[in-house]
Order: C-alpha cells, then sequence, then structure tokens
C-alpha cells in the first residue's frame, strides 16, 4: 500500500491546479470546500500508507517510489521519488491532519474577503510543498519543498499587500530564508562532492565513511538552513514580523508545519550529524536552548497576542532543536506533534478572538472575553495548559521528555543545558498565562483607548497593530463568537492537545508508540540516557510544579493585580536585535550598495566615456591641421622637409 | 591528410534531404529581403511577412530539435561547401548538443519578440533589421567556420545597432553607439586572433609535413621509395592550404600550449589568440569591467531589440567562449579559466548589488543579467559535466525568463510611459494577472526549485563547486541578492495601495498573454522536466570535457571520494577538486 505515496502530495498539487484555472468561478465557499477536500484526500491517502507501513516488519518500513529522472548530469543522479518511512509519514500525518483542519477554519475566517480563492490556491500549493518537503526522497527534492514553503510563506504573508508592512514581511522573510538557503544548498554539494549522491538512503548508508570534518561541515551548513526556516538564533528575525499574514497562515505555515522543517531536515539526516564531530550536536543544543530562552523572555512583555505566539513558537523550536542536539530525536518529532496541536489551536483561537474583535491584536484591549467567546476561551485554555507544561495535557510529556535527555545527556554541559531549558518552562507557563489573562479573563477593556495602558504602546513591536482583516475601528467593539467551521477544528485541536501524549507516554515501555515506530530511522543514532527513575520522577514534578509557579506568578501580576509587570522595554523591543539589523540594512548596508552603484556608474563607467571623450578631444585638435588652406599644408610640408634634412644630416656625421 | 578531420566526418547523422542549417539562416534572410520589397504603407503587410518569415525559421527549428539524434556526440546536420575557396573559407555548418538549444532558442524567441511588440515608426525597416538580425544570430551558432563565424558575429552587430537607435527610448543614440564600439572593440582582437590562428595552423601542419617528409626521406637512405611511399612524399611536399575551419584546427591541435613559464613574454601562441577570442566574448557576455555598454544598450533598446539582446545576443559571447575559447584552446583555456570564473563570480554579486539600486526597472532588469551571465561563465570554466551544462542551460533559461520581463516591462512601459519604478504603485491590485504572470517569470529568474532557473543555477554551482570550491560558495550567495532585489522591485511596483496615476493600468490582454504563454509553460517545463534537454547535451559536454583533458592539464574531478585526499594529484586542475580531502589532512594531522 506504500506505492500510493505519490497521492499524499498529489491530491494538493490537484487542488492548486484546479483553484488555479477555476478557483475564481467556484468563488466562496466552493474555492475552500475543494481545497479543504484536496488536503482531507491527501490526509486519508496518507493513513493508507501508514497502514501499508505497520503491515511491514519493521526494518523494511521504508520505501522509495521513483517517478521520473530529474537531473540526471554526468555522476550527479537527481530523482523525483518519495520516500515513505516512518519519519515522513508521522509528519505527513500531522501537516495532513492539522493542515485539513486549518483549511476549514479557514473557510469562516476568510470569509467575505476578495481574495478568498486565491488564499486557497496558495494554502493548496503550499500544503503540496511541505509534503514534497518532507517525502522527498533525496535533499534536492527536500529543498524543492523547502523553497516552495518558502514561496507559499512569502505569498501569504503578503496576502494583504496593498499595505506596505504586509508586503515588507513577506520579503524579509524570503529573503532572510534564502540566507540559510544558502547554507543548505553548500551541503548538497559538498554531500555531493564527497559521497557523489543526495539520496538519503545512501547518504545514510555511506555517512559512516565521511571524514568528520566534512560530515560535521554538511551537518552544520544544513543547520544553518534550518536556523532560517525554523526561526532560531540567527536567522528568527522573520518570523514574528510574518505575523502580518491571515491568522490561519500563523497557524499552519508559521507554527505547525514549514517552521518545523528544520527540526525534520536535521532528524532525516541524523547519520550525517553523528559521523560528524562531537562538539556538532553541542552547537546545536546550545542555539536550540539559547533560543528559546531568549525567545520566552521576550514572549513576556509583547502585547501584540499574535507576537506572543510568534515568540513563543521561536523558543519551543528551540526546544526541539535541544532535543536534536542531545540525540533526543523522538522528543523532538513528539514535540513537534504535539507542538503542532497546541499551537495550532492557540493560533487559531487567536484568529478567532481577532475574528470577534474586529481585528483587534492588541491583549491590552480585550479582556473578559471568555464570557462571549466561551468555545474559543474553553479551547484556547486548553491549548495554554498544555503549552505551560501542565500534565497531564500533552505539552507536559513532550517538554519533560527534552529536558529529561537534555539532563541525561550528562556533565555540566548537560546540567547547564537543563537549567536554561527549565528557566524557559518557567517564562513559557508565564508569558502564556499572561496572554490567556488579559485576553480571557479581567474586565473588559474593549473599547479603553490603548495609550493609557502602557506608554511603551506606539514603540511595541512597530508593526503590531496592523496586519489582519482590516484596521481595527477603535468605535465600538461588540466580539462574538465564531462559525461553526472555526471552532470545530479549535474542539479538535484541544482533544489532540490534551491528549496528545498517548503517543509516547513514558510510564512503561509498552506505551513508547512513538519511538518504536521511529526506531527504524533514528534507533542507531538517538542518545541512550542513564537516569534513575527516581530522579526522572523527580524531575518531572519539578517542571510541573515550576509550570505552576508560572502561572501562580502570572496570575497574581495579572489577574489579581498585587505585583506590578515587569515588561522591560528592552524585552518589548526583543532585545534590539531585530533593530539593529534593520538599522544596519538601512544604514551602512545600504550606503554599501549605492557605493558600489555610484562605482559602477562613474568609476567603470566613467573610464569608458573618458577614453571616449579624449578621443573625441583628440580628433577636434587633429581636424585643425585639416583646413583646407594650401598654405599652410605648404607650410607643413616645408617644416616636414626641414626636420627629414636635419635628420639625415645628423646621421651622416654621428 | 589530418587525422583531425576524420572527427569531422563522424557526423554519422543521415544528411537530410535538405540542408536544414543553411535553410535556417536563409530564411530570415529572405524574409528581411521580403520585407525590403514590400511597399512601405502595407504596414499590416509588413508585419505579415515578418511574422511568417520567423515563424517559419521557427518551424524549422523545431524540426531541427525533432530529428537532432539523442547520445550522439557529433556534429550533425553537417554541411561542407567552399565559399571563399582561395582562403579556404567554406560554409561549414553543423549542430551538436551544445549549439542545437541555442539555435531552437533563437528561433523561438524571435517570433515571440516580433509579436509581443510593434514599432513606434518606421515598421519596413524595423522588421527588415530584425529579421537580417535573426539570420546573423542563426548563423553564428551554427557555423564550424572561424571566418563564416565573424561574418556573421559581426553582421548581428549592424542590425541592432539600427534598432536601438532608430527605434529606441531617450538616450538611444548613446546607447546604440556605446554598443556598437564596445562591440567592435572587442571584435578587432578576434579578427586579428582568427587569421593568426588559421595561419598558424597552416605553419604548424607545414612544419609536421616537412619534419615527416624528412623522416620518410632518412628511412628510405638513397633507397627507391614504394609507390606508396613516393605518394605520401607528394603529398607532402604539396602545399598546405589555408583552412579556418573548427574542427579541423581544433582537433588536430597544432596550435598547442607548451609554455611552462608564467612570463607572459614567453607565453605561446595559443594563449594569446585565446585571450584575442576571450576579450572579444568578454564585451559580448558581458563580463565585468567591460559590461556598461549593456544597462544603457538593454534600456534604451526598444522592447523587441532587449528580448533580443538579452535573450539571444549574449550568448553569443558565451557560446563563444565555449566553442571558440574551450573547443580550440583547451590549454590556454584550463590557464585563463581562474581569471574568467573570478570574473564571472564578480558579475554575479556585483550585477545583483548593483541592480538593487536601480530606479529604472528596465535598467534593473539589465543588470540582472551581468549577475545571469555570470553564473554561466561559471559553469563554462568549472569544465565539469554539471557545469557546462547548466551553464548551457542557464543561457537558455536566462533567454526566456529574461526575455519575459523584458516584454512586461516593455507591457509597463507601454501603458504607463514610464520605467521609473518609484512612480510605479500597487499594480497587483488593478492587474492581478500581470502581476502573476510577472511573479512566475520573476520567480524564474531568483532560481526558485520547479522553475528552469534552479535547474541552470544549481548545475552550475554543483559543477563549479567540484572545481571552483570557494569560487561556488561565493557565487552562491548571488543567490540571496538575487531574491533581494527582485523581491524588493515587485513589492514596489506591485504592492501597496495603487494610487491615482496607476489606477487606470489596463489587465494583460488575451494577445499578450498569448505572446508570454510559450515563454512560461517552458519555464515551468524545464523547471519540472529538464532531462529531454539535458540528454541531447550530455554526449557533446562529455566529448568536450574529455577534449579539455586530453588537450591539458585539466584533470576531471573525482566525485564521491567521501572526502579521501588521492596521494599522487598533484596537477592544477585537480588542486581545487582535492580541497575535500585537503581538509581531511588537517585533521589526519591532529
Amino acid at each position: 500500500m506504500t506505492d500510493v505515496v505519490w497521492l499524499i502530495p498529489a491530491l494538493p498539487l490537484a487542488g492548486f491546479l484546479v483553484l488555479l484555472v477555476a478557483g475564481r468561478r467556484l468563488g466562496e465557499p466552493g474555492a475552500g470546500w475543494l481545497a479543504t477536500a484536496a488536503c482531507g484526500g491527501s490526509f486519508l491517502a496518507t493513513l493508507v500508507v501508514y497502514a501499508g507501513l505497520l503491515g511491514e516488519e519493521e526494518h523494511s518500513r521504508s520505501s522509495v517510489t521513483t517517478l521520473f529522472e530529474w537531473m540526471p548530469v554526468g555522476d550527479l543522479q537527481v530523482d523525483v521519488g518519495f520516500l515513505a518511512d516512518p519519519l515522513s509519514i508521522a509528519m505527513a500525518l500531522f501537516i495532513t491532519g492539522v493542515g485539513t483542519l486549518i483549511h476549514l477554519y479557514s473557510i469562516g475566517y476568510m470569509h467575505g474577503d476578495a481574495d478568498f480563492p486565491k488564499f486557497f490556491v496558495y494554502l493548496n500549493l503550499f500544503v503540496f510543498s511541505m509534503l514534497l518537503l518532507v517525502l522527498g526522497s533525496n535533499l534536492l527534492v527536500t529543498f524543492v519543498g523547502w523553497e516552495g514553503v518558502g514561496l507559499c510563506s512569502y505569498l501569504l504573508i503578503s496576502f494583504w499587500f496593498t499595505d506596505e508592512a504586509n508586503a515588507s514581511a513577506g520579503k524579509k522573510a524570503f529573503v532572510t530564508n534564502r540566507v540559510g538557503d544558502w547554507g543548505f544548498l553548500l551541503a548538497i554539494f559538498l554531500a555531493f562532492a564527497t559521497l557523489g549522491t543526495v539520496d538519503y538512503g545512501e547518504l545514510a548508508a555511506g555517512a559512516g565513511e565521511l571524514a568528520g570534518v566534512t560530515a560535521t561541515a554538511i551537518a552544520l551548513l544544513l543547520f544553518l538552513g534550518a536556523t532560517g526556516k525554523s526561526a532560531q538564533i540567527p536567522l528568527y528575525i522573520w518570523l514574528p514580523d510574518a505575523m502580518a499574514g491571515p491568522t490561519p497562515v500563523s497557524a499552519l505555515i508559521h507554527a505547525a508545519t514549514m517552521v518545523t522543517g528544520g527540526v525534520f531536515l536535521m532528524t532525516r539526516v541524523n547519520p550525517i550529524l553523528a559521523a560528524g564531530y562531537d562538539w556538532a550536536p553541542d552547537v546545536i543544543a546550545w542555539v536550540g536552548v539559547v533560543t528559546a530562552f531568549v525567545a520566552a523572555t521576550i514572549a513576556v512583555a509583547q502585547n501584540d497576542i499574535k507576537k506572543v505566539l510568534a515568540y513563543s513558537t521561536i523558543s519551543q523550536l528551540g526546544y526541539m532543536f535541544l532535543a536534536v542536539g542531545v540525540g533526543a530525536y523522538v522528543a523532538a518529532v513528539f514535540h513537534m506533534i504535539t507542538h503542532a496541536f497546541f499551537k495550532a489551536l492557540l493560533f487559531l483561537g487567536s484568529g478567532s478572538v481577532i475574528h470577534g474583535m474586529g481585528g483587534e491584536q492588541d491583549m491590552r484591549r480585550m479582556g473578559g472575553l471568555r464570557k462571549v467567546m466561551p468555545v474559543t476561551a474553553a479551547t484556547f485554555i486548553v491549548g495554554w495548559l498544555a503549552i505551560a507544561g501542565v500534565p497531564p495535557f500533552s505539552g507536559f510529556f513532550s517538554k519533560d521528555e527534552i529536558l529529561l535527555y537534555a539532563w541525561g545527556s550528562g556533565g555540566a554541559q548537560g546540567r547547564a543545558l537543563w537549567a536554561i531549558g527549565l528557566v524557559t518552562a518557567l517564562l513559557t507557563a508565564y508569558y502564556m498565562s499572561r496572554q490567556v489573562f488579559m485576553v480571557f479573563f479581567g474586565e473588559p477593556r474593549w473599547d479603553e483607548p490603548v495609550a493609557a495602558s502602557a506608554g511603551a504602546a506606539a514603540a511595541d513591536g512597530g508593526e503590531a497593530g496592523d496586519g489582519t482583516a482590516g484596521e481595527a475601528g477603535h468605535a465600538e467593539v461588540r466580539p462574538h463568537e465564531s462559525p461553526w467551521q472555526m471552532t470545530v477544528p479549535l474542539v479538535v485541536l484541544a482533544v489532540l492537545s490534551a491528549v496528545g501524549e498517548v503517543i509516547n507516554l513514558p510510564f512503561t515501555d509498552d506505551l513508547h508508540f512513538l519511538e518504536r515506530w521511529l526506531h527504524p530511522v533514528v534507533g542507531a543514532n538517538e542518545a541512550h540516557i542513564d537516569v534513575a527513575t527516581g530522579t526522572k520522577w523527580a524531575l518531572a514534578v519539578g517542571a510541573a510544579v515550576l509550570a505552576l509557579v508560572g502561572i501562580l506568578v502570572a496570575a497574581a501580576v495579572y489577574l489579581r493585580r498585587r505585583v506590578r509587570a515587569v515588561e522591560p522595554s528592552v524585552l518589548a523591543h526583543a532585545w534590539y536585535y531585530d533593530e539593529a539589523i534593520t538599522r544596519f540594512a538601512g544604514g551602512p548596508g545600504t550606503r554599501f550598495f549605492e557605493a558600489v552603484a555610484w562605482f559602477d556608474a562613474h568609476v567603470v563607467d566613467g573610464a569608458v566615456n573618458g577614453v571616449a571623450a579624449l578621443v573625441r578631444t583628440g580628433g577636434r585638435r587633429l581636424r585643425a591641421v585639416q583646413s583646407g588652406f594650401v598654405r599652410s599644408y605648404a607650410l607643413g610640408i616645408s617644416a616636414g622637409v626641414v626636420v627629414l634634412l636635419g635628420y639625415f644630416i645628423a646621421r651622416l656625421y654621428v | 591528410m589530418i587525422p583531425g578531420l576524420l572527427a569531422s566526418q563522424n557526423a554519422g547523422h543521415s544528411a537530410p534531404g535538405f540542408d536544414v542549417l543553411t535553410a535556417l539562416v536563409l530564411v530570415p534572410a529572405v524574409g528581411a529581403l521580403l520585407v525590403v520589397l514590400v511597399p512601405r504603407a502595407r504596414a499590416e503587410l509588413l508585419r505579415g511577412v515578418a511574422v511568417l518569415a520567423a515563424a517559419a525559421t521557427g518551424a524549422l527549428a523545431l524540426w531541427l530539435l525533432a530529428a537532432f539524434e539523442v547520445g550522439e556526440a557529433g556534429y550533425q546536420f553537417e554541411t561542407n561547401r567552399e565559399w571563399i575557396s582561395d582562403f579556404g573559407i567554406a560554409w561549414h555548418v553543423g549542430v551538436d548538443g551544445i549549439s542545437l538549444f541555442l539555435v531552437v532558442l533563437t528561433a523561438l524567441l524571435f517570433p515571440i519578440a516580433i509579436l509581443g511588440a510593434t514599432p513606434a515608426h518606421d515598421p519596413k525597416p524595423y522588421y527588415a533589421w530584425l529579421l537580417l538580425l535573426e539570420a546573423g544570430c542563426l548563423g553564428v551558432f551554427v557555423a564550424l567556420d572561424l571566418f563564416m563565424f565573424f561574418v556573421m558575429f559581426e553582421i548581428v552587430l549592424v542590425p541592432m545597432y539600427f534598432l536601438i537607435g532608430g527605434w529606441g527610448y531617450g538616450n538611444r543614440v548613446y546607447a546604440a553607439l556605446k554598443f556598437f564600439l564596445f562591440t567592435m572593440f572587442g571584435s578587432i582582437f578576434m579578427l586579428v586572433g582568427i587569421v593568426a590562428t588559421a595561419f598558424l595552423h597552416r605553419d604548424a601542419v607545414e612544419d609536421a609535413n616537412r619534419a615527416e617528409r624528412q623522416e620518410i626521406l632518412a628511412e628510405l637512405e638513397g633507397e627507391e621509395p614504394t609507390p606508396a611511399e613516393e605518394a605520401r612524399i607528394a603529398e607532402l611536399e604539396a602545399d598546405v592550404p589555408l583552412t579556418f575551419d573548427v574542427v579541423e584546427i581544433a582537433e588536430s591541435r597544432t596550435i598547442v600550449d607548451d609554455s611552462e613559464s608564467a612570463n607572459p613574454v614567453d607565453w605561446s601562441a595559443a594563449r594569446w589568440l585565446f585571450l584575442a577570442f576571450a576579450i572579444a566574448f568578454a564585451v559580448k557576455v558581458p563580463l565585468f569591467p567591460v559590461h556598461t555598454w549593456l544597462p544603457d544598450a538593454h534600456t534604451e533598446a526598444p522592447t523587441a531589440g532587449s528580448v533580443i539582446l538579452a535573450g539571444v545576443l549574449l550568448k553569443l559571447g558565451t557560446y563563444g567562449l565555449l566553442r571558440f575559447g574551450l573547443y580550440l584552446f583547451p590549454d590556454a583555456a584550463n590557464f585563463f579559466a581562474p581569471t574568467l570564473v573570478t570574473l564571472g563570480v564578480i558579475g554575479i554579486i556585483y550585477g545583483a548589488i548593483v541592480a538593487a539600486m536601480q530606479r529604472d526597472l528596465k535598467r534593473l532588469v539589465a543588470y540582472s543579467s551581468v549577475a545571469h551571465l555570470g553564473f554561466i561563465v561559471l559553469g563554462t570554466f568549472a569544465i565539469t559535466s554539471q557545469g557546462l551544462q547548466g551553464g548551457l542551460l542557464q543561457n537558455i533559461n536566462h533567454g526566456l525568463s529574461t526575455g519575459a520581463l523584458f516584454l512586461l516591462v516593455g507591457m509597463i512601459s507601454d501603458r504607463r510611459h514610464t520605467r521609473e519604478i518609484a512612480a510605479l504603485r500597487g499594480l497587483q491590485k488593478v492587474a492581478p494577472v500581470f502581476a502573476a504572470v510577472f511573479t512566475v517569470v520573476m520567480l524564474s529568474s531568483i532560481g526558485l526549485p520547479g522553475l528552469n532557473g534552479f535547474v541552470g543555477e544549481f548545475l552550475v554551482l554543483v559543477g563549479s563547486f567540484l572545481t571552483r570550491r570557494w569560487w561556488a560558495v561565493v557565487a552562491a550567495a548571488g543567490v540571496i541578492l538575487a531574491a533581494l532585489y527582485l523581491l524588493w522591485a515587485y513589492q514596489r511596483v506591485f504592492h501597496g495601495e495603487v494610487d491615482e496615476d496607476n489606477r487606470g493600468f489596463a489587465e494583460l490582454t488575451w494577445r499578450e498573454g498569448a505572446v508570454l504563454a510559450p515563454l512560461l509553460a517552458l519555464i515551468v517545463f524545464l523547471g519540472v522536466y529538464p532531462k529531454p534537454v539535458l540528454e541531447r547535451m550530455q554526449p557533446a559536454v562529455d566529448r568536450l570535457i574529455e577534449h579539455v583533458e586530453g588537450n591539458s592539464d585539466f584533470v576531471s574531478p573525482e566525485v564521491g571520494r567521501r572526502g579521501e585526499q588521492p596521494a599522487d594529484e598533484d596537477d592544477a586542475g585537480g588542486a581545487e577538486a582535492a580541497d575535500a580531502g585537503a581538509d581531511e589532512h588537517a585533521e589526519a594531522g591532529k
């Protein structure tokens, strides 16, 4: 049954093509339903392939379906082929599953938008690209998907392109990602130059023979690509801006699926990472944990409902890279899946809030919404508990798994990674509680002007307020619950967020479904930790307690108003990192570009025109000789005769 | 007589009933003549004749493509006729996998350029010049005789000069003159090079003949020669005819570079000759720093002129570097390859940076050509299968995407009477289909996987990574810059709120769509399934690489060495390739 794997990307592709041609005719909501059906069909196809793989023996759960030769050039053989194995199918399941829910949600969210069909054209193209990314049987097909999702991200961020800020955000996302893609490309070149192949199967087989330096270089170049796509330090700056896109896009692309592409990639190439130097994974772990921490600190001081979630996503992705770095691939994928559930839920919930608030995104103008938006509030609260790490919700288990492996990786480094991860967990519980309390609890502040609550309003996040389905009118806001197309996905995702941990419960080995499932792909390089059961319990309980502490502190600050909020402007300004880059690009960067352009126009071309001018002037001078007066010619001839005579006479005597 | 001659006869392809390559050159030339004969007043008829002639040429090219035998390395459809026999100049034409697609691209772009834009005035000379231009371009790509090549190369200049000067925009006279003088400057070197090549080749053959005759006589030691030997001696004593035949000169390897010294005075003839050719082609490509004619010529030319200039004329340079650089003087080419590759990479980065700062949309596209052509030169002088094929493919890709971009910019300019980026705004709101088409073409130019540009760029980079690692690393950064300048331009022109001036911007018409459709189809097709093109190029490219390897120090890199350093690799060509291994050395030393 695995040979129908091509059907998984083919259905969204078909949806894309049909909508491209007939989208306008289908209109609203037909186009949306068609796109949802295409994505849903893809989900069913994935289930079929999944069942097929389940039926196989564990070691033979991997099959490559080659469609056609793409670039056969000399030694380079690149096919368009799909690899159906536990990792790719696990990815495909949650991509198409969550994707279908978000498609459905979008039918409600995008209601009334003039470009309703176009939205679904892009959405199906995105799902197709994302599936290429995870199903590709070689680095290059993955790269096609990688760039494809980047393109869709660009198109969807700048979906409401009449606003310059949205257009800029889209461009920023694309260009920043291209910096990462540079690393990805170089990794492909290096893999081909040294192993003569870009095929995953052959790479895994040959990785062991790679020299350490080469394997390290390939792995870290791929990781550079991953820091772009998965928004890690130093390339994370595009993701907060990407919130300019419609909220379903943020949920699907910028939380659940695309941004996990980097984690997927590193998991996929785990044999290469294992063949590199020991410090290569450490680099990944440190980048991950530092990103997780820094992003969490920024999230503490954001007032835009989506910006909080954006930084939270960066932070959670940091956890996944921490997991990859300490060799906990299963935990990385586990957290990727639970995160897809609860973060998609939170984004869709925030979308529902924004929808209900008529486009308002500033949390300072919300409050008390649980009364008017009960479904949204209830589901959002489930998502909040999941991400905050409150047992028994899914996020607790997946995050705990990562922290456990960090602890277990041993040495001072392991403790340090664990400690930073733990502090981040505390911050996560705190900022998410802050968000929930500001939005759903307390007194309604729907009609209050923002300026009253903080002076930093204008400065905070720059483009914070703009970007959704229309500017928030400061007039009358009448929050309301969203239509069923939006609430049904919320409920489904809430259930998944609550019980998603069942795919890999830690209590007994029998419950490690995900670990067993992924074993053929990552088993060989998965870290084995030796931590006593008692310590495990202590760590888990400690993490849970810390989550509660975070929630309680936030409650004291934002619910009871007992403590003044600490929202330093350095955090509101995201450590000034993005602003510094923007300033550099706008200042010295632009000046350098201008200098090069000036050099071209004045020095290079100037030399050309200079030569031309020289010839022209010279010609003009010489023209004077051709005066047409016989007497001046005669003079010239006589002068010449004299000179020649003088010359010959001189020669006679010298 | 000369063993190399045999090589040129291996075109085993059954000769078609008629000489299709000569027909390809003659059909547009005759079309030009017909246009001249049509009365000036009959504008529609003029256009009809021009379209017909271009379409007929296109049909011939498609037939050529269909009849071209896959897997054949040599020249096909070859014809060798005496032309100016006193000087050994022949009408020698043929195509192989290297020139085939350039011929097809040329024959495809001309009808599109003619249909895609109408002249503002004087249609008669306009169409006549365009068709003559087509004849010249096709002549360049099929010529296998140095002299014929030169004639065609120069013929191209004249119509383009008049097209820019006669139908161009504001600063057209300056641009046309600059274009003409720049190219002439290069051509002079090439003319000297061509004549010198032919004479040096003859001298070398004469020397070889004399030596062989001496040898035979010495062996005889006064004895009576056999009739066979006698015939051979007579043959060797006969006058050696002058020849300009590219294949003969290249394959006989009479002009070789045997200089060991780096002192320029000691350079042997091949290096000087290579330089003479390379200067002419470098101007045409154009390579940094002789590129400044390009932005002016592209910007001031009428739309059809820009399309052809970018789509076809620049390829005369890259094709020339390949056929008359690498093929004719492999050793010298290998010697100068680092220089050319460096200039190419400078072009990639520099062109992109300058493009980003342009205020005129057309000028921006023009500068993007500098960057794109840099990739082609990089791939060509990587001298790997991937690099060369990527470069050749990139020739086609650039012709399609930049050709389409110039058409689109021309449409914008026709509608708005300005190309200033600052004057354009929010066009996506009023012309979504136009914007969508522009987006696809732009993405092709950026090198988005799935579209044609990526395949070419990727192959160039992966191919050059094998032999010119650090150049490839820098060049790959050009991928970032391309996204930067094109997306920025797109944002300024198409995004944002549409203002009063741009509100009336008309949507893409069906006629315009029909002109662009074949380009779009090819952009997608070549991105998804480039194999039909690649498999036709492969044998010719492999043969060229073998030719270079056999006649120079160049050693093809070995792929898949897992980073181990082979012990005996110390020559110049392999040194770059061994970098992968060099890293290990350091490691082993630990």
